[in-house]
């Protein structure tokens, strides 16, 4: 079921981007600046890569509850898809992707400052009890294992290419998934005996998943940079998001899931 | 036949409705990079994926063909009890969300699922991420589509000529070989291209279930899905390559079958319509 959940994600982010293209939903930008109310107000849409969809959840419940009149909607999908539509003239407020390199391509196109509000690592999780028996990276390249990645062009697949490269393993996958929640998804339906996710996602998938550690010499570190969109029809509101995941409360969201903080 | 003047009340939605079809369309052959494209569409990863699609969907066709064309006998000659919810049935695929269809089979055929997990503990077979996985979910989702066009053709043709050959003599197999089934061949060519336009065109079932492996389990419509977000080019090409595949399909259909499809229709009216 967790499949739906993630593919069913991925088509109202992709909805909700037309929607946004096509002008539905600037609710935010039509609140008169310095009316009675302090705090931001309006909508503010969140664009975030797929790692950080449980951190963004909570986000909006706190930001939400201290500014009674912001609705925030956060679009979890694969930063590359994110930065796709952005770049295409998806209207939201906020971009946090899971590469700096996704990033630049919105930067390039549309200015903007971003700052990095959090690093993760990969590690290898399996199905709860290890079915396969995999103890390192090397389990990678067991022909006999079933294993899942991210697809070299998305970033959780460009990091993963970087661990096994510098750990001198061709691995031998099964399948390239589009997001890091897909490929979460055949572990936590035990499809596959091996995959190499952030270390987030392990922790998100809860019971299900258990994770094997990537040796602290290979494990490469990505950036989450964290863009208020220079064209945002709600920018007061997109700071408001960006400060709070700088905030002691966001950075203790942020390390529950997994995440370390600048 | 007379040809009235077609209201404008009709005309317009009709209009909106034709547009609403075709812009896209257009538009993507309006951003198509010329220049470029046949580098694009000859690239060896679209190569791939062209030749795996082609493949999965040929051979999920000729299984559509194999098991589609007895069901819609079945459905079109029989007096089987429960003959209303069979033809139910078939039709759930056709309006269920692919993606569902996919986590189904999952269930079904996965590692963990209700067959898939014999299969491993007896035979060591997993289904997932294989090929066998494309063309699983590929069948799954067209072949209603071979079902019920086959169904209208068979149940087009006049039974009565059936009858004639069964007062001959012919055995019930006899009569379907040589007589049943020859009338209704332009109705299972056309049911044969449905199906395979809509097998090459599968996307939601075979991610879920089968995942995404250049040369095994990446056919075209996935192949440009991941494109888009890093090569948008490379997307539009693999999609007009796909677009022209599909109206090849149509202009065949037409071309050679549309007569035949027609006829099949049009002779219950022949026969019931009296003259």
């Amino acid at each position: 079921m967790n499949g739906t959940t993630v593919r069913v994600r991925g088509a109202l982010a992709t909805l909700a981007a037309g929607c946004l293209a096509a002008g539905c939903a600037g609710g935010g930008a039509a609140v008169p600046a310095g009316s009675s109310s302090p705090g931001p107000t309006g909508t503010v849409v969140v664009l975030a890569a797929a790692s950080l969809t449980d951190v963004l959840a909570e986000v909006e419940t706190a930001l939400e509850a201290r500014h009674p009149g912001l609705d925030v909607r956060t679009s979890p999908a694969a930063s590359s898809t994110l930065a796709a539509q952005v770049v295409a003239g998806a209207q939201a407020d906020v971009l946090v992707t899971a590469s700096e390199a996704t990033t630049a391509t919105v930067t390039d196109a549309l200015g903007g400052e971003p700052v990095v509000v959090a690093r993760n690592t990969l590690q290898i999780a399996v199905p709860a009890g290890n079915p396969g028996g995999v103890t390192g990276l090397d389990d990678l390249a067991d022909p006999d294992l079933t294993v899942a990645l991210c697809d070299p062009s998305v970033p959780c697949g460009a990091v993963a290419a970087e661990v096994l490269a510098s750990a001198g393993v061709t691995a031998a996958p099964d399948t390239l998934e589009q997001d890091v929640r897909a490929v979460l998804t055949k572990v936590r339906l035990r499809e596959v005996d091996a995959a190499l996710v952030f270390r987030t996602d392990v922790l998100a998938g809860g019971d299900a998943v258990e994770g094997v550690a990537v040796p602290p010499e290979h494990a490469v570190a990505t950036a989450y940079p964290a863009l208020v969109l220079p064209d945002a029809p709600n920018p007061a509101a997109a700071r408001a998001v960006v400060d709070h995941l700088r905030s002691p409360a966001g950075v203790e969201a942020l390390r529950a899931a997994g995440f370390t903080t600048p | 036949m007379t040809r009235r003047r077609a209201p404008v009340a009709l005309l317009a939605p009709a209009a909106l409705g034709l547009v609403l079809l075709v812009a896209p369309l257009l538009a993507l052959v309006v951003a198509t990079p010329w220049g470029d494209l046949a580098a694009r569409v000859l690239a060896p990863e679209v190569l791939d994926a062209l030749r795996l699609s082609l493949l999965t969907a040929g051979v999920s066709t000729a299984l559509c063909v194999l098991v589609g064309v007895p069901l819609a006998w079945v459905l079109a000659r029989t007096d089987l009890p429960g003959r209303a919810l069979v033809r139910a049935l078939v039709t759930v695929p056709l309006v269920l969300p692919p993606v569902v269809g996919g986590v189904a089979l999952l269930l079904l055929l996965g590692r963990q699922g209700l067959l898939g997990r014999h299969l491993d503990a007896w035979f060591g077979v997993t289904v997932p991420f294989t090929s066998a996985a494309v063309v699983l979910a590929q069948t799954f989702v067209a072949l209603p589509f071979l079902v019920l066009a086959v169904e209208g053709a068979i149940a087009g043709t006049d039974e009565r000529r059936e009858l004639a050959a069964a007062t001959l003599g012919a055995s019930r197999w006899y009569v379907t070989r040589r007589v049943t089934l020859p009338a209704a061949a332009p109705g299972i060519a056309a049911g044969a291209a449905l199906c395979f336009a809509r097998a090459l065109g599968e996307f939601g079932a075979t991610l879920t279930f089968a995942g995404s492996f250049p040369g095994t389990t990446r056919t075209m419509p996935l192949a440009v899905y991941l494109a888009l977000d890093t090569d948008p080019q490379a997307a539009v090409a693999m999609s007009l390559l796909l677009l022209v595949l599909s109206v090849a399909v149509l202009v065949a259909l037409r071309g050679r079958w549309v007569g035949g499809i027609t006829g099949a229709r049009t002779a219950p009216a022949r026969t019931t319509v009296p003259s």
